[in-house]
């Protein structure tokens, strides 16, 4: 098939009784890059938990890579998130431990062997130009670079699919554009990316199909699936 | 592929290691307390075993006493002594005549003028017996029971109350240790277990972020698991170390002791075998601590 993530009818409903997301419907193909976008509150981080198996979703499918995660079991949540690259706001970067040791742990994680590792890590940190900085720490590093690491540390997998939750929410114009140029060339390596952001103007002027939400929908259907027409 | 998963584990233990290190006010802390916890049992079960072999080796040097009739005399008592004397399993005798037996009394016991208004002597004779050392009680009570049978022989009597008082307080004090040292082991399991969820709660947000980016259960155990081992087998070498210094400081009043008893007692310590057992125990209490904790808390920090 050619989907990577396949949503269908999904809802969410916290604990608590909030409706996070109901009847969301939307594809995004293998090799696509697309951004999710909407007010803060629409929905888009619970979208991008869904996809990660940070969350369950109350009703509905969701197929990732061919897989329904709702036949995902517990103790196979782990293998499952490591086929899926995530990016987030706020870094989430172990701050006690060198810029080479973050971004190794996905491979350390999986079992990788010294050599392997190191070879990775440091192609990982030469496409997000951070080479020089392996052996510094987190916190000296500035906010555009703290977010290369953690872009390092997604792709140095080489996941099929990335996930970015306001990747440039924290940083100027300027320092944002360069980050959509990295995944921009992500993409065109043929990895499947889906941003979500709230900064319109950053993505005004891209090529890439915008999935907006709004209040826990799909605001334009026609945008929801690559090749649906609008009816 | 097997050599990359013991070096794995290799590595996780060295980097455990660092990491506690890297606190080394708080671990010595935590050390300390486990050492401590972990020697006092072990250091009530030297006492006992010190205490025991004294017993042993004071039993070697069992004496017992025959009274005689007063119808046998001197010549007689002398030859039944050197009779005795001559037997396998006796050291030596010694044979107290009747008269001896009232001046020993007169000297000893302060009561001479009290005596001298008896119109006879009330004492009897009396051949001591001295045993061989390395026989069980069991067989110098038989040789005893042989003893008293002799013609001329009114009673035996083995001096060793004492010592089965001083075995029966040890085997009662043994019990006591089992008990303490039980209570003690939950002791070190409840402090290892303690100081790992402090590190569990420290860690909230690096637990996160490792299940994040996709780290299994198991993954994030090990890390707490080895820093379980570690306070277990550090522990136990500080539990190994204080015993030592005991040890050091008892050996001079305790051989002195000794000496005053003739004895060629030394005092004795953990040796090889018994000392890898406490670190085996140590270790062991450590890791079902850490294993333990990490069961109850783990689980519960999950990405959101
Ligand atoms: N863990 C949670 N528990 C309860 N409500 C939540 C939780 N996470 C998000 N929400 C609510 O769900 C809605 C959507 O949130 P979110 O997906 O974070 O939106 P966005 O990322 O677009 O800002 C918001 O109203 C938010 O308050
Ligand atoms: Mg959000």
């Amino acid at each position: 098939m050619g989907d990577i993530v396949y949503l269908h009818r999904v809802a969410k409903r916290y604990p608590g009784g909030h409706d996070a997301l109901s009847d969301v419907t939307l594809t995004l193909e293998q090799g696509e890059m697309a951004f999710l976008t909407g007010h803060s509150g629409a929905g888009k981080s619970t979208l991008l938990k869904l996809i990660a198996l940070i969350e369950r979703p109350t009703r509905g499918q969701v197929v990732i890579n061919n897989q329904n995660i709702s036949k995902v079991r517990r103790s196979q949540v782990a293998r499952f998130r490591r086929n899926v690259g995530v990016i987030f706001q706020n870094f989430n970067l172990l701050n006690d431990r060198t810029v080479f040791d973050n971004v190794a742990l996905p491979l350390v994680i999986r079992g990788e062997t010294r050599d392997t590792i190191a070879r990775r890590v440091r192609a990982a940190l030469d496409t997000v130009g951070l080479l020089d900085k392996e052996r510094q720490y987190p916190i000296v590093l500035s906010g555009g670079e703290q977010q290369r690491v953690g872009i390092a540390r997604a792709i140095v997998a080489k996941p099929p699919l990335i996930l970015a939750d306001e990747p440039t929410g924290n940083l100027d114009p300027e320092l944002s554009a360069e980050i959509m140029d990295l995944f921009q060339r992500f993409n065109e390596v043929g990895v499947s990316l889906l941003i979500a952001t709230h900064d319109v103007e950053l993505i005004r002027s891209l090529p890439y199909r915008e999935i907006q939400l709004k209040g826990g929908h799909i605001a334009d259907r026609a945008a929801a699936a690559p090749y649906e027409t609008p009816q | 592929m097997i050599a990359e998963y013991f070096k794995r584990h290799a590595q996780t233990l060295v980097f455990t290691l660092g990491r506690l290190y890297q606190r080394p006010v708080a671990t010595a802390l935590t050390t300390l307390v486990i050492g401590i916890t972990l020697a006092l049992p072990a250091g009530l079960h030297l006492m006992v075993s010190n205490v025991n072999s004294v017993g042993y080796s004071w039993e070697g040097s069992l004496t017992a006493s025959l009274f005689l009739a007063d119808s046998v005399d001197d010549k007689a008592g002398q030859m039944l002594a050197s009779d005795i004397r001559s037997r396998e399993s006796v050291r030596g005798t010694s044979y107290i005549s009747r008269q001896q037996a009232l001046e020993e009394f007169r000297a000893l016991s302060g009561f001479g003028e009290a005596l001298d208004l008896l119109d006879h002597n009330p004492l009897p004779a009396v051949v001591v017996v001295r045993f061989k050392t390395n026989q069980s009680p069991d067989a110098i009570n038989a040789t005893v029971r042989g003893l008293s049978e002799l013609p001329g022989v009114v009673e035996a009597k083995l001096d060793h109350q004492w010592l089965d008082r001083l075995f029966a307080i040890l085997a009662t004090v043994q019990r006591a240790a089992m008990i303490i040292a039980a209570l003690l082991a939950i002791a070190v399991i409840l402090t290892v277990g303690n100081t790992i969820r402090l590190d569990i709660e420290n860690r909230k947000d690096e637990i996160v972020i490792m299940k994040l980016v996709g780290a299994s259960d198991a993954f994030v155990r090990r890390p707490f698991l080895y820093t379980g081992f570690w306070y277990g087998f550090l522990g136990g070498i500080a539990a190994l170390i204080l015993l030592g210094i005991a040890v050091a400081l008892m050996a001079g009043p305790a051989g002195h002791l000794a000496a005053l008893y003739q004895s060629s007692f030394v005092i004795r310590g953990l040796g090889f075998s018994s000392s890898l057992g406490l670190l085996g125990i140590g270790v062991a209490l450590g890791w079902f601590g850490a294993a333990w904790t990490v069961a109850r808390h783990l689980g519960a920090i999950v990405p959101r």
